[in-house]
């Protein structure tokens, strides 16, 4: 399953919930203030660690960069994607669950 | 592959409407159908055509209508959403007695059923709100 999270993780416990109930082998991706949940020593870096061990993690490059988020303060092993890689995870993922 | 798109919030307030729009136009160009994009709750603020943002700003409306034009789009304004916020096609003019309508080119305005549908017509359908 893709798990689609648009909530920064200094506002909302989307991520945190999200991290809690998703099964290994699917995918998470942050989106829009979503995106802040990849910073490295961020709020949630040790969640996105722990994902890391058996799902993938992927943030949305266009929204980092909307942010001013520079790629050197993601953390890493969670992978920087454009809109065409959010659309090729949808494909690759039966189902798709938006956090909102 | 078939993709549904629903929208469930306005335009500026929300990224909702812009990330909807890129997820379609990159859908698009890989060569998949988007068979619906159905607007929800305020998303139903998406399909006026009375909107005048500043000119340096995106037009999300008319951005809508032009990809809807290009590439056949159905995008469904839900009715129950619509007559509450005040988007109004010709039908609902006439039915409810106003004296305007405003729905933008590209949009129109049906139920709730369309949802469902494209739900079930389609093989993935992604949501986006807030």
């Amino acid at each position: 399953m893709l798990h689609v999270v648009n909530k920064s993780p200094f506002e909302k416990n989307c991520l945190e919930s999200c991290v809690r109930l998703s099964q290994a082998g699917s995918c998470i991706l942050l989106i829009e203030d979503g995106v802040y949940g990849a910073l490295f020593n961020g709020e949630a870096s040790e969640e996105i660690q722990t994902c890391l061990k058996d799902r993938k993690v992927c943030v949305l490059g266009e929204d980092l960069q909307a942010r001013g988020i520079e790629s050197d303060r993601i953390m890493s092993g969670v992978e920087v994607i454009d809109y065409a890689g959010f659309v090729r995870l949808a494909v690759e993922h039966p189902k798709v669950q938006s956090w909102l | 592959m078939k993709f549904a798109i629903l929208v469930n919030e306005g335009p500026y307030t929300h990224q909702a409407s812009d990330s909807a729009f890129h997820f379609t136009q990159a859908a698009l160009e890989q060569g998949h159908q988007v068979i619906r994009v159905f607007f929800y709750h305020d998303g139903v603020n998406n399909g006026t055509r009375l909107t005048t943002p500043p000119q340096d700003d995106r037009h999300v409306t008319n951005r809508w209508s032009e990809l809807a034009e290009k590439h056949d789009l159905d995008l469904v304004v839900c009715v129950a959403a619509a007559q509450r916020r005040g988007v109004v096609d010709e039908d609902e003019q006439k039915r409810n007695s106003k004296d305007a309508n405003n729905i933008a080119d590209g949009f129109r305005i049906s139920g709730l059923g369309q949802l469902i549908e494209a739900g079930i017509q389609a093989d993935r359908l992604v949501t986006f709100g807030d």
